[in-house]
């Protein structure tokens, strides 16, 4: 099995008419995702797709008619904040937005909305989630993954495609991948990952990929530490970057020394995790395990 | 983006929070007429945008108006951490009783605003966080409620702020965060609020900065934003849309991707080279952006190898073949470049760059090892 998505995934995407948003839209199709229908305001009624999916005015009347579960959001950043609300309010439980820009502060009422819900938000500024050769709701290449035991969860874009590809040139094959965001603020973090993967029959280790900035990592440490059977292999962007810029004070305030590569990697090796060099070491650690 | 000292104080000031009088003066002359004009001793504070400006000699307390204009021109025109002094605030000189800190800023982890206090404000408030933490008090805003006055008072109560002084401290904290929400803050500090000799609250230095992201809400203040103080290469970037840092070393980097951009800095240092840059050209970029992130690699100094590293998936190999292309038509170089492309249209990119003669690879460590190889070993 894969985590979050499956054969059970009706999906409904939000800026379908868009030109983003119809070429990915046909990606995922042709890939042998269930897209069941797409949204955009005033264009309801209409078709996409060579007929094959309906267009509706509202998420709401989306859901209704097509009993859609899991949406993906390719609107512009500055409605981007609405069409998660609009998604949550329809009642979606799988929200995967892929637009990067959103500002900050209607990320934190989205934050503050979706903690009293029973809703799992992937992103803002996420390239989506693969369980290669099945479904697939995001923009990761499908041509780059292939089909095994190992879970990759990571904060970045393409550097989560160059590490799936050098597990598949190494013959090693991913259950599901998800990249979380890359934005300050977003809907999930590794640790709801870490524990979908800890349940999941088909994975059999996880690959985390981190970078400098924020705490998350170190929370993660923490969580495998106490929590993961499995082994996890872990990697942090920034080794070199040059002293994070600081939001003024009151960011070295928040954070502390808490957020640069040196941090993270202790508590991550200090957790039981090991930690590659560079990405292209990670199929090696993989194979030693 | 962040504001000045005098932009944010007039954001202050436009928010009924106190701050002394006073104005900027670009000339000692002007320096002079407004010491005159204030007729009080006066601070002179070079307007740039770094830390620790102080201790680097760009604040200075003068007596006089005469003093005024001979500090001025020590401080004008010089250079304060490697910024170019164009202007300086100069205010009415306050007595201090106390230095407090006061901000509103975003907590990503737990994914909301905080209001940040202590009793011990100042240039070492760092320090304070750092040695004694207890000092710091911080309180979480519901989104939805907005800051509410008990919050602020009881903030009032923990950092022992006199009572007498409570009802305009809250005032601060309110106006402050009203701010913080009209101009889409990231960040409004007020280090030092001194507490006057004579039992007042004024906001001595004070810190803003805007959401990037938000900034399509704020055309006002984008005219506001102050070039004068930053590298040229910064601003050709920002035009592009590219994110650009300038780094130390000699092997210059173009990738896509701010964490692949990271991760190819890592490679090569780890085979011993310097990334020169970080540039990330984002996801889905042009042939002109592409070609705009080269002009602006080739035209810093320090650069003696290009490596060129694109995973595409929105962005397309293609495109950045021919953004490649297009340069090295236009421009001149003898410097060696290093390509990699995989991913979306890669055989297409290929095909383009095929008879321009560049070196490619097919991996991120075979890239980071050529490069590091044709780079001389920086001087250090």
């Amino acid at each position: 099995m894969s985590i979050l998505i499956n054969g059970s995934t009706r999906l409904l995407v939000q800026g379908i008419t868009g030109h983003e948003g119809l070429f990915h839209a046909q990606q995922m199709l042709a890939y042998g995702t269930n897209i069941v229908a797409g949204v955009t305001p005033g264009k309801g009624g209409e078709w996409v797709m060579d007929g094959k999916v309906p267009v509706f005015d509202s998420v709401r009347t989306g859901v209704e008619v097509t009993g859609a579960n899991t949406s993906i959001i390719f609107v512009p950043a500055r409605f981007a904040a609405d069409a998660i609300l609009e998604a949550v309010d329809a009642g979606i439980e799988l929200i995967v937005c892929i637009t990067e820009g959103i500002p900050i502060k209607e990320m934190l009422l989205v934050k503050h909305v979706i903690q009293d819900q029973n809703v799992c938000l992937i992103g803002p500024n996420s390239p989506g989630l693969i369980s290669p050769d099945h479904v697939k709701v995001g923009i990761i290449p499908g041509s780059i993954t292939k089909k095994g035991n190992v879970g990759v969860i990571s904060r970045s874009g393409t550097l989560t495609y160059e590490v799936v590809y050098a597990l598949k040139q190494a013959g090693i094959g991913t259950s599901t991948c998800i990249g979380l965001g890359g934005d300050p603020i977003v809907g999930t973090t590794f640790n709801e990952i870490l524990s979908h993967f800890e349940g999941d029959s088909q994975t059999d280790l996880v690959v985390m990929i981190g970078e400098i900035g924020g705490r998350e990592e170190e929370n993660a440490a923490t969580f495998i530490a106490s929590n993961m059977t499995k082994p996890v292999i872990g990697f942090i962007a920034g080794q070199a970057a040059p002293p994070n810029k600081r939001m003024g004070h009151a960011g070295a305030i928040i954070e502390g020394s808490v957020g640069t590569a040196e941090v993270k990697i202790s508590a991550l090796k200090n957790a039981g995790v090991q930690v590659a060099k560079y990405p292209e070491e990670i199929p090696d650690l993989v194979k030693s395990l | 983006m962040r504001l000045h000292e005098y932009q944010s104080k007039e954001v202050f000031s436009n928010y009924q929070i106190p701050i002394p009088r006073g104005r900027l003066a670009s000339t000692p002359e002007e320096a002079k007429l407004i010491a005159e004009e204030l007729n009080t001793p006066v601070v002179l504070k070079a307007q740039v945008l770094v830390g620790g400006r102080g201790k680097a000699g760009g604040i200075r307390l003068v007596k006089s108006p005469d003093e005024a204009e001979e500090e001025a021109s020590k401080v004008l025109g010089n250079r304060i951490m490697d910024i170019p002094v164009r202007r300086l605030l100069v205010e009415e000189a306050v007595n201090i009783q106390q230095e407090i800190y006061v901000g509103l800023t975003v907590d990503r982890e737990r994914g909301e605003t905080l209001l940040i206090a202590s009793s011990e404000g100042g240039i070492d408030i760092e320090e304070v966080a750092r040695v004694s933490p207890e000092k710091i008090v911080r309180i979480g805003v519901n989104p939805l409620l907005g800051l509410r006055d008990f919050q602020a008072r009881n903030m009032a109560t923990e950092i022992e702020i006199p009572r007498p002084l409570w009802r305009s401290f809250i005032a601060i904290c309110q106006n402050l965060y009203q701010a913080y929400l009209d101009l889409d803050a990231t960040l409004t500090e007020i280090n030092p609020l001194v507490i006057t000799t004579d039992n007042h609250l004024i906001a001595l230095d004070g810190k803003v900065i805007i959401d990037d992201n938000a900034l399509f809400r704020h055309p006002d203040l984008v005219d506001k934003r102050d070039i004068s103080a930053e590298a040229p290469e910064e601003i050709e970037a920002r035009k592009f849309g590219l994110a650009y840092i300038k780094l130390t070393g000699n092997i210059g980097c173009l990738v896509n991707g701010a964490g692949l951009a990271m991760a190819t800095m890592d490679i090569i240092q780890h085979k011993g080279g310097q990334p020169a840059n970080f540039l990330d050209i984002g996801g889905g970029a042009s042939s002109e952006k592409v070609a705009a992130a080269l002009r602006i690699i080739l035209a810093d100094p320090q650069v003696e190898t290009v490596l060129i590293n694109i995973f595409g998936g929105i962005t397309r190999c293609d495109e950045v073949a021919t953004g490649i292309k297009h340069t090295l038509q236009t421009i001149e170089t003898d410097i060696p470049f290093i390509i990699r492309l995989v991913g979306t249209n890669e055989m297409e990119g290929r095909q383009i760059l095929a008879d321009a003669a560049l070196e490619t690879a097919e991996t991120l460590q075979e890239a980071a090892e050529k490069a590091v190889n044709l780079s001389p070993e920086p001087v250090s």
